[in-house]
């Protein structure tokens, strides 16, 4: 999952002009930055940044949905979440690896996270309260990430490119999962058209808002554009996905929660009503039902595995002495 | 008991026991103390839930009154399920996770082996696929037993107090009775008391290894597993487990 538009990215950067206008022209000429390459600060803290909220998003969004395993209604459901899951931590993983290639540990990135500093996607400060939830995750969430990360299989900087490359073939088998999950309830019983509509409903604005501000408000999209470490703006991506999803809601029989949707000819694109911004900003400032939870629960985590991560540390060290030990008494 | 119904029996006791290990390994899931542990944990639940349901899928067609994998696995009473108490209790901490996994392995990597040369094609099949992914369990969670109790004081402690808690439960792992003498008896299975032996061999020089004292631990007094009787942990798991279909009885998910 789930890179998100970018949340306070500081892209000033003090480099010569000809510097800069040299590594501009990298960038235009679409040649791949790695990360031995001089760079402008503002570029490699924008990308740690990014890479660290979207490695973050992986890591956090597992637990929304991991809230379901154990209650998944049959045996094929827990095996295809579990599996979804892991593959979420993997590519948490995976992303972590290619941040580190700028000079920035996992660790750090880890303390940042859990001491409330670094963000994720805002979308998981959202409950998963019925089952209905794993699909709307996948379908509208996973969805949502996609449009974000197919052009970022494109993105500037080599690494972060090809992680999205891996990622984005998991994910879209992801979102065909969730999409399948949802039209099996709305084709099933009332009670399970409910719950998919339900989740629907809930679900829905939150994953518009994984987009990032409107262009006019969103204060790093420009200079991104320019390094080419984003190809779309967040309106654009967003009406991708609004095109994209709503004959998708109308195929199973699910009513978009907004009625000022509608399509529009000329535009060729679907109008949709006004996105709540007041509550996408209180969400991310904090104020989401699941704010405090989900950084308590990946605390709990770190500070009751604590002592595993330390044994593991001293045993690997035991071994290495009594290795030594032995080649020095052969000698 | 006729023989289908023994061989019933024997099937289910065994798709039961992958099921509540794997549910067990799955609540760490987003929870593990680093994160290729949270990667690792799903994994072998993963291997455990899919040789659950073949299991499911064959102790159904044995049975023949069309009972699929989510019949037997999610809608029978608590005292229907017969797996083994041990891998029912809850997970406690990693230490007691790692060491319960590596008891169980430890004791399936010789089953399965085992069963390769069963004379019923479906379980010796089912043995073939699970024998490689057992062996991998063996190593991982044999590997933490090792850094963990030859790690800090602190990990020696707990895996001494997961020892203390698990070995109650360990001798139920090799129980004979009817039903696995009659699957012996017929080469189909394995009469999990030959297995004592070579199991106890194989943790000895693991624990050795850890520098922890495995004297014992076959010596335990629990029981009741493989005739439902189960232990306060297990109402609890089947009520998660259980939820859905309990909410929502016959309906497609």
């Amino acid at each position: 999952m789930y890179s998100q538009g970018l949340i306070g990215a500081d892209d000033s950067t003090e480099e010569t002009p000809e510097f800069l206008e040299a590594f501009q022209k990298r960038i235009d000429s679409e040649d791949k930055i790695e990360p031995n390459d001089a760079m402008p600060e503002g570029y490699r803290r924008t990308l740690i940044r990014m890479i660290g909220q979207h490695a973050h998003s992986e890591i956090v969004g597992m637990l929304p949905e991991g809230n379901w395993i154990t209650r998944a209604p049959t045996l094929k459901r827990k095996a295809a979440l579990l599996a979804k899951v892991q593959d979420e931590g993997g590519h948490g993983l995976y992303l972590y690896s290619a941040a580190e290639t700028l000079g920035v540990s996992r660790a750090q990135m880890t303390e940042e996270l859990l001491e409330g500093k670094a963000k994720y996607s805002s979308i998981f400060n959202y409950p998963t309260l019925t089952w209905a939830d794993i699909g709307a995750i996948g379908w509208l969430v996973d969805g949502a990430a996609i449009m974000n990360q197919i052009p970022l299989c494109r993105t500037s900087f080599g690494p972060y490119a090809r992680a999205m490359i891996r990622v984005c073939k998991e994910e879209s088998f992801h979102q065909r999962q969730g999409y399948e999950i949802m039209m099996v309830l709305a084709r099933g019983s009332e009670k399970q058209k409910a719950m998919a509509q339900d989740a629907l409903d809930r679900w829905w604005w939150p994953s518009l808002m994984m987009f990032g501000p409107h262009d006019s408000d969103s204060q790093h999209g420009d200079q991104s554009m320019r390094w080419k470490i984003k190809r779309f703006t967040n309106d654009e991506l967003r009406q991708k996905f609004v095109d994209a999803t709503v004959p998708q809601a109308e195929f199973i029989g699910l009513k978009m929660p907004d009625p000022d949707l509608k399509w529009n000819e000329e535009r060729g694109h679907y109008d949709f009503g006004p996105i709540d911004w007041d509550e996408f900003w209180r969400v991310v400032k904090g104020k989401g039902q699941m704010n405090r939870e989900r950084i308590k629960a990946r605390r709990k985590a770190w500070d009751e595995g604590a002592w595993v991560r330390e044994a593991a540390l001293a045993h690997a060290a035991k071994r290495r002495a009594r290795q030594e030990a032995n080649r020095q008494a052969a000698e | 008991m006729t023989d289908k119904e023994m061989l019933f029996e024997y099937v289910l006791r065994l798709a039961d026991d992958h099921l509540v290990l794997a549910h067990r390994l799955s609540e760490w899931c987003g929870h593990a103390p680093m994160l290729e542990e949270d990667l690792a944990l799903p994994n072998i639940s993963l291997d455990l839930l899919g040789q659950a349901r073949s299991l499911y899928s064959y102790a159904g067609e044995i049975e023949g009154k069309g009972r699929g994998e989510d019949e037997l696995a999610y809608v029978r009473p608590e005292h229907d399920y017969h797996n083994l108490l041990l891998l029912e209790l809850d997970n406690g901490d990693f230490a007691r996770t790692m060491l319960r996994l590596y008891l169980f392995a430890a004791f399936m990597e010789l089953f399965w082996e085992s069963m390769l040369s069963s004379k019923d094609e479906a379980l010796a099949a089912i043995a073939a696929k699970a024998i490689k992914e057992t062996r991998y369990h063996v190593r991982h969670s044999a590997e933490w037993v090792i850094r963990l109790g030859d790690g800090t004081a602190e990990s020696a402690r707990r895996m001494s107090e997961a020892m203390e808690d698990l070995q109650p439960y360990c001798s139920e792992l090799f129980e004979t009775d009817a039903v696995t003498e009659f699957v012996a008896k017929q080469g189909i299975g394995t009469d999990p008391a030959t297995l004592e032996d070579a199991w106890q061999a194989d943790i000895a020089k693991i624990f050795r290894e850890a520098r922890l004292d495995g004297d014992g631990l076959a010596d335990g007094y629990q029981t009741g597993g493989r005739n439902g009787r189960h232990t306060e942990a297990m109402g609890f798991l089947l009520a998660d487990l259980q939820y859905m279909q309990r909410a929502y009885p016959g309906m497609e998910w």
